[in-house]
């Protein structure tokens, strides 16, 4: 297939992804700004839905005028959900899957073509929302539902030919890269408190964390006990089973580069291969000795890295 | 601004004058019979539920059409019309025939004045047409395969009463408006089922596979299993649905210039297997922006090194390259002649008495009697600066002059004619409304036409103008299959109209 094809299918499916991420991250700071001292601050809250997507500092450029500026609830909103300025708001994500989708909709079944241009129109009835005061949660559901939908639509009608996998791996580069962020900030936020206590503040808050990958349900039917940060790492970076763990994206990942370079010796997939042999091989314990945050950070270099390999061997192809 | 010095022909009734309701009429033309019948027993209210799903269909699909210089005007959706315009077998038969026939004179014409230019010595077109901005002389000599210049070809054609068409224009460069041919029937199929089972309605949703037929057909010698694509210029052209949808109905690759590249005269797209190569491109980019290293240097939207390739027999474009020559309606007032001289036939449909305002008399005629003439530049296209002299103001028509008398070459002029009107839904009901007709005409091996067209109206009253970049909106076109009597079952024996074809 075209190149550019491939390349716009990828990046599609990367959007969606991300704003889904993105509509999680928002939902579960939301619930937990209405847990009674949950955090320190509406500031000290918010601030981590901004760390989680990278865009602290971006956001102190745009949104601190004056030195008292704080993080607020109604700023961050709107700023990871409807802010054009910020590129990786949902509504850029939402925006630039569609622009990708629109540019090579013949790749695609006109099923997934219309599910991805009605999301765009539904689209419209959130942008002039005041979100931060009301209906956040109906647009996070929203996000959430319309992309549940572009897989299933993907899935349900799409040849299952090169278009399906550049498809799916955009989808899973991009979740294994969401995972490992919410985790990195997430713990490194959560963990030296958990010494002080293990109290019901705790309990709520690595729920959230849980909830917002849809792991709470499967921690619970895994471990039947207390949450542990412990366990919550290792559910979401080695668990196979955990759909939105690294091990589960990689398993995927592997199969998807392997299909696509057929007899080829392609450097992503040899990559791809070294990471998914140390989720594979790995355990907690190793991984806590040298410290998670050292190997979730690595990861995400990896990940990174992975992309512009893929971008290297697909896309952009020498001619001479 | 309604035009009450001219009658119509309305394609519907006989004599609009009657009444002003159209569905009260007496004397509905016998194809539309049954219609009228059906039309009667709909209320209006109804009618505009199914315009309403209509448009909310197509902006589903994002059937969308863009206005240049229109900022806020990104994906606007071309008025649907839930109306059909109605065509007699018999009427088709003529007019198929004629298209055909133009095409396939248009053809020989482009093969010849590429090659010996005969029909220049016999004197029949004048030598001036070598200077015309549209003639490429980088394909003098050029051979293409089949001798096909036009491998799509939209003819324009107009109707001003029972019996007399005229052909308004040819379009030969990259014709567009097929997709809403073959869109706006599988709405009506959609919207209005049963009148498909009440009329024998002939087919067009093979266009696609004929087209690829054909476009195979053209590929160059030695190619045994041709790649066949469609070179669009990309997501932000008007008719960029247009490229998406027929490259997806034929089951090609849509690519853009830089998927493109040339080597060792071969042309390649880039595929995440590697360089693949192409054959018969399908473009819909204008000669002017195909190869930056030939024509405008900077186009990003073409691929260097492309004419090359092309005029060594490497890859095969359609259009040809250099087509604009014969559509340029500097040249349109001598098809008749060309027909007669390549063909030896007479022509079977009549074109629009045209003033050429580089002739002095032809020009002080036109200058004295602006206000009853259409003026239209000579390679202007889109229904953009053209004057409609009984709808302009003072005011529009001194300024034309002047234009005019600057550069009197640049602009030809025609007569206003009464275009045959349409019933048409329109809020305050069924009103007429002005229609054109184009048919599109395939060559490749042999020269084809489906039987449907993309019949264009304009939407505002009393307009003439039926450019979708003018406000226009369009219409499913009906070729009888025979003349119908009203609840007639569908009878297996009817001959079936599938396509015209001619051997050229």
């Amino acid at each position: 297939m075209l190149s550019r094809t491939a390349d716009h299918l990828y990046w599609m499916a990367r959007y969606i992804e991300r704003a889904e991420n993105m509509a999680r991250v928002l939902d579960v700071t939301y619930n937990m700004s209405l847990v009674p001292n949950a955090a320190e601050s509406e500031a000290a809250l918010w601030v981590t839905a901004l760390e989680i997507s990278g865009n602290v500092d971006a956001y102190q450029r745009d949104y601190f005028k004056h030195e008292a500026d704080e993080y607020t609830a109604a700023g961050v909103i709107h700023y990871l959900a409807m802010d054009s300025n910020n590129p990786s708001s949902i509504y850029n994500s939402l925006r630039s899957a569609r622009e990708n989708a629109h540019a090579v909709r013949v790749a695609m079944t006109s099923e997934t073509w219309e599910n991805i241009n009605v999301l765009w129109l539904e689209f419209s009835q959130f942008i002039d929302q005041d979100l931060a005061k009301h209906g956040l949660r109906e647009f996070c559901d929203w996000v959430k539902a319309r992309s549940h939908l572009f897989r299933g639509v993907c899935f349900g009608t799409m040849l299952r030919d090169d278009a399906f996998s550049f498809v799916r791996l955009g989808t899973f580069i991009e979740r294994a890269d969401n995972t490992a962020r919410l985790l990195d900030v997430k713990y490194h936020l959560l963990l030296p408190k958990q010494e002080e206590v293990g109290g019901a503040v705790d309990y709520y808050e690595w729920s959230a964390v849980l909830r917002s990958v849809s792991a709470f349900q499967a921690y619970q039917k895994i471990y039947s006990d207390t949450i542990e940060p412990w366990r919550v790492a290792e559910l979401l970076v080695l668990r196979r089973d955990m759909p939105r763990s690294l091990h589960a994206c990689f398993d995927e990942i592997t199969l998807i580069l392997e299909q696509l370079s057929g007899a080829r010796q392609t450097e992503c997939r040899r990559l791809a291969g070294e990471l998914h042999a140390k989720l594979r091989f790995g355990k907690m314990r190793g991984i806590f000795q040298s410290g998670l945050h050292e190997f979730l950070d690595d990861f995400v270099k990896a990940n990174n890295k992975l992309g512009v390999e893929v971008h290297k061997t697909f896309f952009s192809i020498a001619t001479s | 601004m309604k035009n009450s010095t001219l009658s119509f022909f309305d394609e519907m009734q006989l004599n609009l004058a009657d009444s002003g309701d159209v569905r009260d009429a007496a004397s509905v033309r016998e194809i539309y019979a049954a219609y009228n019948t059906w039309l009667k027993g709909v209320p209006h209210h109804q009618l505009d539920n199914k315009r309403q799903e209509a448009e909310m269909l197509f902006r589903r699909v994002g059937i969308t059409f863009n206005v240049y210089g229109d900022d806020d005007g990104a994906e606007r959706l071309i008025p649907f019309d839930v109306v059909p315009r109605i065509l007699a077998a018999k009427e088709w038969s003529l007019l198929s025939a004629g298209a055909i026939q133009r095409v396939r004179a248009l053809n020989m014409f482009l093969h010849d004045i590429y090659h010996t230019q005969e029909i220049i010595q016999a004197g029949i077109v004048p030598a001036s047409i070598l200077a015309n901005s549209q003639y490429r002389p980088e394909m003098f000599g050029v051979d293409v395969p089949n001798q096909i210049y036009a491998h799509i070809a939209g003819i324009d054609l107009v109707r001003t009463s029972e019996s007399q068409f005229y052909v308004l224009e040819d379009n030969l460069r990259t014709p567009s408006g097929v997709s809403y041919m073959l869109e706006d029937r599988k709405m009506m199929m959609r919207l209005f089922p049963e009148l498909f089972r009440r009329y024998s309605i002939a087919p067009v949703d093979h266009y696609p596979q004929v087209l690829l037929k054909n476009l195979r057909a053209v590929a160059q010698d030695g190619v045994h299993e041709p790649t066949v694509v469609v070179l669009t210029p990309g997501a932000y052209n008007s008719a960029y649905f247009e490229h998406a949808f027929l490259a997806q109905q034929m089951g090609v690759e849509l690519v853009e210039g830089p998927d493109l590249f040339v080597r060792n005269n071969a042309v390649y797209m880039r595929t995440t297997q590697g360089p693949q190569k192409v054959d018969v491109i399908y473009r819909r980019v204008d000669d002017d922006y195909l190869d930056p290293l030939v024509f405008n240097a900077d186009s990003m939207l073409g691929v260097p090194g492309l004419l090359s390739v092309y005029r060594n027999g490497g890859v095969t474009l359609a259009n040809a390259v250099g087509t604009g020559v014969a559509d340029d309606k500097a040249t349109y007032i001598h098809v008749p002649a060309m027909i007669k001289f390549y063909l030896g036939e007479a022509p079977l449909l009549e074109n629009v008495p045209t003033y050429e305002l580089s002739k002095a008399d032809d020009l002080a005629y036109t200058l004295a009697n602006l206000a009853e003439l259409v003026v239209k530049e000579v390679q202007g296209s889109g229904g953009y600066g053209m004057l409609v002299g009984p709808a302009a103001s003072k005011q529009e028509l001194a300024d034309f002059k002047l234009r005019i008398i600057a550069n009197p070459a640049n602009y030809i002029a025609q007569p206003t004619l009464a275009l045959s009107t349409c019933p048409t839904l329109v809020e305050q009901g069924i009103a007429p409304r002005h229609v054109d007709l184009r048919p599109f005409v395939l060559s490749g091996k042999t020269v084809t036409l489906v039987p449907g067209a993309l019949c264009r109206v304009a939407m505002k009253e009393g307009s003439l103008v039926v450019n979708s970049s003018q406000g226009g909106g369009t219409k499913d076109t009906w070729v009888l299959q025979e003349n119908v009597v009203e609840n007639r079952e569908p009878s297996a024996s009817s001959p079936a109209i599938i396509e015209e074809v001619a051997i050229c």
